[in-house]
């Protein structure tokens, strides 16, 4: 459960999040979706207090977060691509992440497995590609077992045979009642796994509706109609 | 804390540009003793290397690694820790790395060879130098978002603890020259600490009995053991004061 209260943020003389109020149940799987430069990233961000919002405040799972640090043990965040040291190896960012999260002993080592990560574990990130980066950065999303999933451009530069099972892990994971945040330009890839949409655009959240509004609203099958409609 | 500061140390010490200046400063110290033909003679030119080489190195090197590090750095903040602990074990593990750097390349030659208090106390001096810079670096590579400007912003520093504020200071002496500003100038020299660590340890060396009545003035103040105490609580306050401006404005930097 995240709730966002009257959001703003600024940089510089640019408004990036303008008055921004959203709310994520537990179970829901939200397309997080608008042009570039709307603000998804600098909302997650927030989300994670990688960014300090001016104003408004962030409420996870009951509590405020401002200044707090442990409730990111329940979140798995991936980030968009290339974030991440260059000179370590895949295996140590990953013995790393269990070092700081020993407490978190239930992981999920499945995406490690489908994606056989196992056997390049002594490639540094700096030589890796892209698509293999977003590999390693799924892996750890999903590692500590969390209760919310947030995926900033999940998809963006894997091959089609990894997101499929990049997304029948995130339908899993959402069968068992987690949250899922997902930003993405490829909406067709969204319509298996979402049941809500939130649209942003410059700094505003135009919307968040269900799917199924969606669907009586405009008559369409398709996401990314839907969405066509909507904004016209 | 040591959870990431294991981690900060690996990273720092498979870096080889520590290992080189640890060398450096090795092969630099054993020539200077072994072509000085008095120990006094070394100390006096180990004190004009370090006051150049070790401040430089410690900006440069820290500044480059902050910026190389922004990636790791946002790895850590997605993760549950506090931005102080990262914060912290960056700081602590540049310090650690530079500081052993500085003991086994210059500290054991210069022990070695002038095994006395002044010794001690210019491996002391050296090594707090590196505390000082590390932290001056920190809050240069954390106001500036720019890797170019940042790494500008340390050369200017250095240039202005080496260079400039010496002239400025020239300056004032020769302008006011007519009135008493020796006591004054004591306290000048606490803004600088590349200066403070000259004078104090010039000071111990008997080279002072030529510096003319401000040489007076300041043996009787930087001779003492009060005096001497508080240079050096000055230079402690010169690590923590950046330091802990560079972690304020950390804690409420947007990555």
């Amino acid at each position: 459960m995240i709730i966002t209260e009257h959001l703003h943020k600024r940089f510089g003389s640019q408004q990036v999040l303008r008055d921004v109020h959203i709310t994520c149940r537990p179970g829901a799987c939200i397309a997080l979706i608008g042009p570039n430069g709307s603000g998804k990233t600098t909302l997650i961000k927030s989300i994670l207090q990688m960014v300090i919002p001016d104003r408004g405040k962030i409420i996870f799972q009951g509590d405020d977060i401002t200044g707090q640090c442990e409730y990111r043990a329940k979140i798995g965040f991936m980030p968009q691509m290339t974030r991440y040291p260059e000179n370590m190896t895949i295996g140590e960012v990953i013995s790393m992440m269990m070092d700081i999260r020993k407490d978190q002993k239930n992981r999920d080592e499945e995406l490690l497995e489908q994606y056989q990560l196992k056997d390049i574990y002594h490639k540094r990130m700096g030589t890796l590609s892209g698509g293999m980066r977003q590999k390693v950065g799924a892996c750890l999303a999903f590692l500590f077992q969390p209760d919310v999933f947030i995926l900033d451009e999940p998809t963006a530069g894997l091959d089609p045979l990894s997101t499929e099972i990049l997304k029948q892990k995130i339908i899993k994971e959402k069968s068992k009642g987690k949250t899922t945040i997902i930003t993405s330009h490829v909406l067709s890839e969204l319509d298996e796994m979402i049941s809500e949409v939130i649209y942003m655009h410059e700094g505003q959240v135009l919307f968040q509706k269900s799917m199924e509004d969606l669907k009586l609203a405009t008559q369409e099958v398709k996401l990314s109609k839907m969405i066509a409609k909507m904004i016209a | 804390m040591n959870k990431i500061y294991k981690h900060v140390m690996v990273d720092i010490i498979r870096n080889r540009m520590v290992l080189f200046y640890t060398l450096l400063l090795f092969i630099v110290s054993l020539s200077i003793f072994s072509l000085e033909d008095t120990s006094s003679k070394g100390i006096l030119s180990m004190l004009n290397i370090i006051l150049m080489i070790v401040p430089l190195v410690s900006l440069i090197f820290s500044t480059i690694y902050m910026y190389n590090s922004g990636e790791f750095i946002e790895l850590l903040l997605s993760q549950p820790l506090k931005r102080n602990t990262i914060w912290w074990s960056l700081f602590i593990g540049l310090l650690t790395a530079l500081g052993l750097a500085f003991l086994l390349g210059a500290g054991i030659v210069i022990l070695i060879f002038e095994t006395s208090l002044l010794g001690l106390m210019l491996v002391l001096c050296g090594l707090l130098l590196s505390c000082i810079f590390t932290a001056l670096a920190l809050l240069a590579a954390v106001l500036t978002k720019d890797k170019a400007k940042g790494i500008g912003l340390s050369i200017m520093l250095w240039l202005y603890f080496t260079i400039i504020f010496d002239g400025i200071v020239l300056f004032m002496l020769f302008q006011l020259s007519d009135y008493p500003i020796e006591k004054f100038m004591i306290a000048i020299s606490m803004f600088n600490p590349i200066d403070l660590a000259r004078i104090l340890i010039l000071m111990q060396l008997d080279v002072s009995a030529l510096m003319g009545y401000t040489g007076a003035i300041f043996k009787d103040f930087f001779g003492t053991a009060s005096g001497i105490s508080l240079s050096f609580g000055t230079l402690v306050l010169w690590v923590i004061i950046p330091f802990m401006y560079s972690l304020r404005y950390f804690k409420k930097k947007d990555l």
